[in-house]
């Protein structure tokens, strides 16, 4: 697939869904520990969302690089906006913006 | 391949001459650091860009020589003077 083609995919996967995270591993089985934190701030928050698992897919693990101009996975992505990488997830989760943002965007889901 | 922090650091403070640069190793492996950067080069800017400008001020190290760089910034107000 072309490099383009690659971002056309992902730009997909990003407005298709409201929370995307390209992690390595699953949700159920993060494989590196920046991708199980922000799978952890994301089940705390109780925002569902997409996991891509870029381990099986390397076109999308280095496309995501490419496309959010960042070296770096996992990749959170909130309605098609790049939000940042464990750092910054877990910052905006302590300094409470996240829950902010989550809430004002209605992407929690409280029973 | 490793990256020693005295190579961090020289990167680093070639991009941002006014900042206050703390660098500590997760693991001894030149594989696993921590960064707080504090300049006024941040002032106005997202968290992402700010992040993205110690990066790319890594030249294209991280994820490949680097393999986990934890990043804090911070907006170094002009007041400071130091």
């Amino acid at each position: 697939m072309s490099e383009e083609e690659v971002a056309e995919r992902i730009r997909g996967l990003i407005s298709e869904n409201r929370a995307v995270l390209f992690m390595k591993g699953d949700s159920g089985m993060p494989q590196c520990g920046f991708s199980a934190a922000t799978v952890q701030v994301l089940q705390l928050l109780r925002v569902p969302f997409l996991a891509v698992n870029v381990l099986l897919d390397v076109e999308i693990r280095e496309g995501v690089k490419r496309f959010a101009r960042w070296p770096t996975i996992p990749q959170l992505y909130i309605d098609g906006e790049f939000v940042g990488g464990c750092d910054i997830v877990r910052e905006m989760f302590d300094d409470g913006s996240l829950e902010e943002m989550m809430k004002a965007k209605g992407l929690q889901v409280l029973d | 391949m490793a990256m020693s922090s005295g190579d961090i650091r020289k990167l680093i403070e070639s991009s941002f001459p006014d900042a206050r640069v703390e660098l500590s190793s997760l693991r001894d492996d030149g594989e696993h650091y921590m960064v707080y950067v504090e300049s006024g080069l941040f002032e106005g800017k997202s968290r992402v860009e700010q992040h993205r400008m110690v990066y790319e001020a890594l030249e294209g190290k991280m994820g490949g020589d680097l393999h986990a760089l934890i990043v804090q910034t911070a907006v170094k107000s002009s007041e400071d003077g130091s």
